[in-house]
């Protein structure tokens, strides 16, 4: 018992003067990385190493991205290192964490919010700021600001199975342009083990009808959970009916992993995907004909989602202002032509879509959705309450959708009332 | 003479100790002290939580996790109800198991001993993150075990998209009631945050599958537990017994059993603590889902850390679950104490013939 006692009691000193150790060498740090860099800044601004993490989809990604910060670092004389990252969020919040974040990195959308009120987050605008589209730029404000400029953006849009389209004798001209004359194609072509229209699980589908009806989960700054309203409704029970009457399905229902994998297996004659299905088909299923049409208009317009990222700035980095000089030669129309051809995403710039539509006739109903469609929800603290909302989706067929939609304005209201 | 020996000894101990002493405290201590710090404060996850601009809250983080309805509290109920039908599913099967797996390859005479020996044990040695990733494979719609179990005429779900609990399945299957429209009584009433009838849910058929696969993983780790006490068993009494006229179930229930108690004191302790802080199955392959299901105390800290940025209400629900944990083991070690007095017996017994059984054994 005795001897235990001083075991503590050893423990606790030893973890004290631990305590006291790593407290005086965080400041030795600290103020040692300041008057460094300070130091080096002096002579003039050019000669600063930045670094870059980035979540690339794969070795195409990876390479443009270096290839263009070399370019920028060969004409402004500063070094850029690009590091990839496997778990982007994970390893951004250890950054922050640490008081050593990357300069500049990609940030996602649904991140957004919850950065930017924890102050980590340098605010800029990157040249031409108005060109980027108008929802990609409301995405990136947080309380007023906008943060950071957006990169690149994706869009939702309809993929249609030509063969099994031609085989329900359908043609050009029953190309769906209104939510009714989808539910019928889609009952059309419900045959057997085809489901007429498959939709990956989740508000980040089915959320497209709700835009279409005009409606949306937050009133337009964010600030108001606005669920609980006819539109929305309605958005959700034309999903629901028509899972119901069996000419849709959800992607599990037809045991894929998303919509691109039933529309790959011909489980699904249509889905609803963004452009990244193209990569996917091409290398997965490239045997499956398909088109792509924009969505069809709901009763309040066209609508549909748009997905994106943004390049984020530190607030604890050295070099913000080499930072955002780089943005501004990554968003120029020009470069980002060059990203959309080497991996395939679509510039934020609307300067650059006439030359995209141009390159790319094939995406010209995804581009489109710039125009019209509904950013990502990137308010703060609702990453919780969204994942709880999708979770209450996943089981759409039968839930009782006012219910889920009340509980989501209850929940998010939490939040944001705080 | 003798106290100047212990002075020298002692210092000698606290020499060969302090290594230990300093990574004890440096990667125990200190992380569990700074952690606890996290759970009373609003740090945001930026700088070190020990800043000045990081303010202290008191209790608020645990009241908003355990007192306040609302989603918080209802996600983390939602992830103890599923540990606690994890957990005992897992437990009671992997011990059962482990312990048969023992019995088998403690037979003297039994052929390729080792071979079953490696082979039960491979598993606990492969990588979980490995694991996870064949029985992902093995458990979709199309998958190797719906087409085995297509053989028999069984049309299986598929598993890792199927929130449906189990024991609302099997009460509509016995026509208990209906899952479309549960019993009001159930439905009406809230405990907690969470309705009777989500509480009496059952695990889901996705983390069924998850229980399948750890029960098979671990259950190798700890048959080597049994294994070794197995081989402690004094051949005498055995012997004994035999002489006695006991038959086989006879001599395990009342010879075999009874000397493996402390090791099955061990093997349910470390599984109850393993079970409730399951991570990494969810990590890789459900992230909770589907319909947070799959959702487990450590990995909604986890999230709740990382993907919502509250560092604080992420450290509070680590800390609840020790302190559930804490409960639970100790409840445990209540309930399986050994109720006979002489207790210090049987270890002075075991190490004697242990000599004796390795030699057998090799």
């Amino acid at each position: 018992m005795k001897h235990q006692t001083s075991t503590l009691t050893a423990l606790g000193i030893t973890s004290a003067l631990l305590l006291a150790a790593c407290g005086s060498s965080d400041d030795g740090a600290t103020s040692q990385d300041t008057s460094g860099s300070g130091s080096s800044a002096e002579p003039t601004s050019d000669g600063q190493e930045l670094t870059m993490l980035i979540a690339s989809s794969g070795d195409a990604e990876t390479n443009s991205v270096i290839a263009a910060t070399e370019a920028w670092a060969a004409e402004s004389g500063n070094s850029v290192e690009v590091l990839v990252a496997t778990d982007i969020n994970q390893e951004l919040a250890q950054g922050f964490a640490a008081g050593n974040p990357p300069d500049i990195f990609y940030l996602d959308a649904s991140r957004f919010g919850d950065s930017a009120q924890a102050g980590n987050l340098y605010a800029y605008t990157a040249e031409g700021n108005d060109d980027f589209y108008e929802p990609l730029r409301q995405t990136f404000t947080y309380d007023g600001t906008q943060y950071c400029a957006p990169k690149d953006f994706s869009t939702l849009a309809l993929q249609i199975n030509t063969e099994a389209w031609a085989g329900a004798g359908l043609t050009d001209a029953d190309i769906p342009t209104t939510y009714d004359e989808l539910a019928d194609v889609a009952a059309q072509l419900t045959t057997g083990d085809q489901v007429g229209l498959v939709l990956g699980s989740g508000i980040d589908r089915a959320g497209a009808f709700v835009v279409g009806n005009g409606g949306w989960w937050l009133n337009d700054d964010s600030t108001e959970p606005t669920a609980d309203t006819p539109e929305v409704l309605a958005g959700m029970q034309y999903v629901q009916d028509n899972i119901a009457a069996g000419s849709f399905a959800l992607a599990s229902a037809v045991d894929a992993g998303w919509g691109g994998e039933a529309f790959g297996t011909q489980r699904g004659a249509m889905v609803i995907e963004g452009n990244w299905i193209r990569g996917a088909m091409e290398n997965d299923y490239p045997d499956v004909e398909y088109t792509v049409v924009e969505l069809p208009e709901g009763p309040a317009g066209p609508g549909t989602l748009q997905f994106t990222q943004c390049w984020g700035i530190a607030a604890d980095s050295d070099n913000q202002d080499q930072a955002v000089d780089l943005v501004n030669f990554l968003t120029t129309p020009e470069q980002q032509m060059v990203f959309a051809e080497g991996f395939g995403v679509m510039p934020s710039r609307q300067a650059a879509a006439a030359d995209y539509e141009a390159a790319f006739p094939e995406n010209a109903a995804f581009i489109a959705g710039g125009e019209y469609g509904q950013g990502p929800i990137s308010a703060p603290g609702l990453d919780a309450v969204v994942a709880d909302l999708n979770s209450q989706l996943e089981a759409i067929g039968n839930a009782d959708l006012e219910s889920v939609l009340a509980s989501f304005d209850t929940n998010a209201k939490a939040e944001l009332g705080g | 003479m003798t106290s100047r020996n212990l002075g020298r000894q002692a210092r000698a101990g606290w020499l060969l100790t302090t290594p230990m002493l300093v990574i004890l405290g440096l990667f125990l201590v200190l992380p569990i002290a700074l952690a606890l710090w996290v759970s009373v404060s609003n740090w945001t996850g930026r700088g070190s939580p020990l800043n000045s601009d990081v303010g202290f809250v008191g209790l608020d983080n645990y009241e908003s996790l355990l007192a306040e309805p609302g989603l918080d509290r209802q996600d983390l109920m939602v992830s103890i109800r599923n540990t606690f039908y994890y957990v005992l599913g897992v437990v009671p099967l992997q011990t059962v198991l482990a312990l048969l797996l023992a019995v088998v390859v403690n037979q003297r005479f039994l052929k390729g001993r080792t071979w079953f020996r490696t082979a039960f044990y491979f598993p606990s040695v492969v990588s979980s993150v490995a694991i996870s990733l064949v029985f992902l494979f093995l458990f979709t719609g199309t998958g190797a075990v719906n087409q085995f179990l297509d053989v028999f005429g069984i049309e299986g779900p598929s598993w890792f998209s199927d929130s449906r609990g189990l024991i609302h399945i099997v009460g509509e299957s016995l026509g208990v009631w209906s899952t479309n429209s549960p019993p009001s009584g159930l439905v009406d009433n809230d405990v907690l945050g969470l309705s009777l009838w989500e509480w009496f849910k059952g695990p889901s058929v996705a983390l069924s599958a998850i229980m399948l696969q750890v029960i098979w993983t671990t259950a190798g780790t700890f048959m080597l537990l049994f294994l070794a006490a197995l081989q402690d068993v004094p051949t005498e009494v055995e012997e004994a017994a035999m002489v006695d006229g006991a038959t086989t179930w006879e001599r395990f229930r009342h010879v075999t059993l009874p000397h493996l108690r402390p090791t099955m004191l061990l093997v349910i302790t470390l599984g109850i603590i393993g079970t409730w802080q399951v991570f990494d199955q969810m990590y890789i392959m459900t992230q909770g889902g589907p319909a947070k299901t799959t959702l487990t105390p450590a990995y909604l800290s986890y999230s709740t850390a990382f993907n919502s940025n509250k560092w604080g209400q992420g450290a509070a629900i680590a800390f609840l679950l020790f302190l559930l944990i804490f409960v639970l083991t100790t409840l445990q070690r209540v309930i399986l104490r050994d109720r006979d007095k002489v207790k210090s017996k049987p270890r002075s017994r075991r190490r004697e013939p242990q000599n004796e059984s390795s030699g057998v054994a090799a």
